[in-house]
């Protein structure tokens, strides 16, 4: 019990420090921050970073890094609980095989955001690139979320297996979503706000209409979204998404012959 | 019309005389070929040759013999394309198989002779004389930086990269949990902990009960990503990319959600019951330079342990490994395309890559000539039959070979090539728990234990004729090789000389 407490205390007294990451090389940078985790700081600010990859890599503690600047790619790939706040845009494969944790970027995101991310949360204020959320799985009570505000790219949600993909597309006109969406979906479930025509969907995904739980979801991940990224999502209508589903988790059972 | 137009490819046979009617034959058979009605009898069609019945019959009534069942002969048109047609016209769909490919191609390392010493250069005697097969995997430093001390002792300067050191230059290769049984994978890992070598987890997953083996495995990162986490990553002495697999260059897997029980799906961490489709590509690879990127994430996630890229040999095998150690990994695994397979289209497996004694032979030369050999430790795998192959494929250029199918057949496998039904009657490809409690783990782990000491006494033996005296300088030794019967342009490219020369 005394133990738990004593925990539970350390977790609420927040040991902050600023690291200044200009021409700091990716691997001393990480280092550096491995160590001031081994020192007991809990939230990890670094100014001026500007490509460095791999930030948060493979890091499994409950602490806070803030990033102010462009992180590089791979950012928190293999993350396992930490939560990242990037006051900029970020780069390719954000989220990478993540775990658990959080990813909030204040801006835009590169291609392959979440690729096969069994858990935790990815928010993107603004646009993001090709492959977004590709082979997202979900286990057990692992659910994993990408929420991106503006527009994606091709292939948006490809080969998911499990998961929540949605697509505010505030401040695109037309189409949020480029061609292919879905396409190889077995699992999960991807939101996209407006319409995406037919022919720009994968033949493995079929449209179906919101019911309340999905409402209730999308509505409580809005907010969360907005709170934690600043954007303007006051004119979402939570009616105007589709709702996308594989229509079989098994797609590929009847293409052998023994 | 009968429905199947395919005869059967076996005929099984009970003496109802030997017979004493005590069902074992029943309750071994995993494809259900017996029943009895007052007597055993038994569905020839069903039989796939695996012999499990034939061994435990104790009455040794049961015999399988291949059908002798005459098609008319004709030079272009193969029963088995005949076969592969009438199945396909019944129901379309890619012809699907196992382990690895049984088309008869060439075999190079059977064209290859090994040389012994005679009279100018004395050979060694392996029982009398120390002989050394222990290895180390991982990346060697170009140069060594060497500092006096001043008073007769020298410090070593040069930081040294992690590696993995083997007591044998035989790995485990890897075969993923979900594909093979839980009880192979723990028969593997308790072998190589014996013998002081390493197993490959494969794409699956590693169970936590065998967390324990942490230093005798090495962990695999497929496309999938299935059961990869932080953890996992640091469960092993190393971690492998999988980029290809011999046995199916260049296409993905498809595990059946009928494999995915409760255990499979929580060390894969995916729901029970659904497909666990691993991409063809890593989507996160489209270059060397995205593959350096994931080598270094994943160096970043373990305190820069070494990292193996496993790729299967195909045409450009040469250029590609140069770029794969130039991005940093510690060792290429060559899979060569004769390596096993729990599952994949036969058009691929049998028709795709190239004979890893090729590639070996070339990937050795290009690393060479471009100085930077020492960058990275080569695997050679799908392919190794026996000590002699150990032998050859060391001398062609690897540092060390894996196995795979020669495993499982020390397991009992029979080569019936029916992974992918999860049928298994020996308990090895199969999930079904009445199935994989066969599977002895002390047993195999022996088994296995026994096959690597004998490879490992006929290895020595090889290198005491040589006149070497550590495997390490048979490495690369293509001198003491020779070719027969291969045409000079394969004799070229293997950089082997023709016998007589």
């Amino acid at each position: 019990m005394a133990e738990a407490a004593a925990k539970q205390e350390k977790k609420l007294e927040t040991k902050a420090i600023t690291v200044d990451a200009t021409g700091v090389y990716y691997r001393e940078l990480n280092q550096r921050v491995r160590d001031l985790i081994g020192q007991g700081y809990t939230e990890i600010t670094l100014d001026g970073v500007n490509g460095q990859r791999y930030i948060a890599d493979g890091l499994e503690d409950d602490i806070s890094v803030i990033i102010n600047g462009v992180p590089g790619n791979d950012l928190g790939a293999f993350m396992d609980g930490p939560m990242v706040t990037v006051n900029d845009n970020a780069q390719d494969a954000v989220g990478n095989t993540m775990n658990s944790g959080k990813i909030v970027i204040k801006g835009h995101a590169g291609d392959v955001i979440g690729y096969g991310m069994r858990g935790g949360k990815i928010f993107v204020r603004d646009d993001v690139g090709y492959r977004v959320g590709i082979h997202m799985k979900s286990y057990k009570g692992q659910v994993p979320v990408i929420v991106a505000g503006g527009g994606a790219g091709d292939f948006f949600g490809e080969y998911i297996a499990g998961g929540v993909l949605v697509l505010i597309g505030l401040g695109t006109e037309g189409t949020p979503a480029g061609d292919y969406v879905g396409t190889g979906m077995h699992g999960g479930t991807i939101f996209i706000r407006g319409r995406v025509p037919e022919g720009r969907l994968g033949r493995e995904v079929r449209v179906f209409p919101l019911e309340n739980d999905d409402r209730s979801l999308l509505e409580g991940l809005i907010e969360e979204f907005t709170n934690d990224t600043g954007a303007d999502t006051t004119n979402v209508d939570i009616e105007e998404f589709m709702k996308l589903r594989p229509f079989s988790h098994r797609p590929y059972g009847n293409m052998y012959v023994y | 019309m009968p429905g199947d137009m395919i005869p059967s490819e076996f005929i099984v046979e009970v003496d109802h005389q030997r017979c004493r009617r005590c069902k074992r034959c029943i309750l071994n058979c995993g494809f259900g070929v017996f029943d009895f009605q007052s007597m055993t009898t038994a569905d020839s069609s069903k039989c796939v040759a695996c012999h499990r019945c034939v061994v435990f019959c104790p009455e040794e009534a049961i015999t399988i013999t291949k059908n002798p069942l005459e098609f008319k002969e004709h030079a272009s048109w193969d029963v088995n394309l005949r076969k592969a047609i009438w199945k396909q016209a019944q129901s379309p769909g890619m012809m699907l198989t196992g382990m690895g490919t049984d088309f008869p191609w060439l075999n190079v390392f059977d064209h290859i002779l090994i040389d012994a010493c005679q009279v100018t250069n004395p050979s060694i005697d392996p029982l009398r004389e120390p002989m050394e097969l222990r290895t180390f995997l991982g990346r060697k430093p170009d140069k060594l930086d060497i500092k006096a001390r001043g008073d007769g002792e020298f410090d070593l300067e040069t930081k040294l990269e992690s590696n993995i050191k083997l007591d044998v230059p035989i790995i485990f290769s890897g075969m993923s949990y979900g594909s093979v049984s839980l009880n192979t994978h723990r028969a593997l890992a308790v072998a190589a902990q014996k013998l002081g070598t390493v197993m490959n987890t494969g794409e699956g997953g590693l169970h936590e009960e065998l967390y324990p083996y942490a230093d005798n495995i090495i962990v695999q990162c497929a496309s999938g990503r299935f059961g990869v986490h932080s953890k996992y990553l640091n469960a092993g002495v190393a971690v492998e990319i999988k980029v290809g697999q011999g046995a199916k260059p260049g296409i993905g897997g498809h595990l059946p959600g009928e494999k995915i029980g409760r255990e499979v799906s929580g060390t894969r961490m995916i729901p029970v019951g659904t497909d666990a489709l691993s991409p063809a590509p890593h989507h996160d690879i489209y270059s060397i330079e995205d593959l350096r990127q994931l080598i270094y994430a994943i160096k970043e996630a373990t305190g820069y342990k070494p990292v193996s890229v496993k790729i299967a040999t195909v045409h450009n095998v040469a250029a590609i490994a140069s770029g794969i150690a130039r991005a940093g990994a510690d060792i290429i695994y060559l899979d060569g395309f004769r390596g096993g397979t729990g599952a994949s289209p036969a058009v691929i497996r049998d028709h795709v890559g190239i004979p890893l004694e090729i590639a070996l032979a070339v990937v050795d030369r290009q690393l060479r000539e471009e100085g930077i050999r020492n960058w990275v430790s080569i695997i050679a795998a799908g392919g190794i039959r026996s000590s002699a192959d150990v032998a050859k494929a060391i001398a062609l250029g690897a540092d060390a070979v894996g196995i795979g199918t020669a495993a499982l057949i020390a397991l009992g496998c029979r080569l019936c090539q029916k992974c992918y039904t999860g049928k298994c009657s020996w308990g090895i490809a199969t999930q079904r728990p009445e199935l994989t409690g066969r599977l002895d783990v002390d047993w195999g782990a022996e088994r296995l234990v026994n096959l690597v000491n004998s490879w490992s006494l006929e290895l020595k033996e090889v290198l005491g004729a040589l006149g070497i005296n550590a495997v390490e300088s048979l490495r690369g030794n293509r001198e003491r090789l020779r070719t027969l019967g291969l045409d000079v342009t394969t004799s070229e490219i293997l950089d082997v000389k023709p016998a007589g020369m």
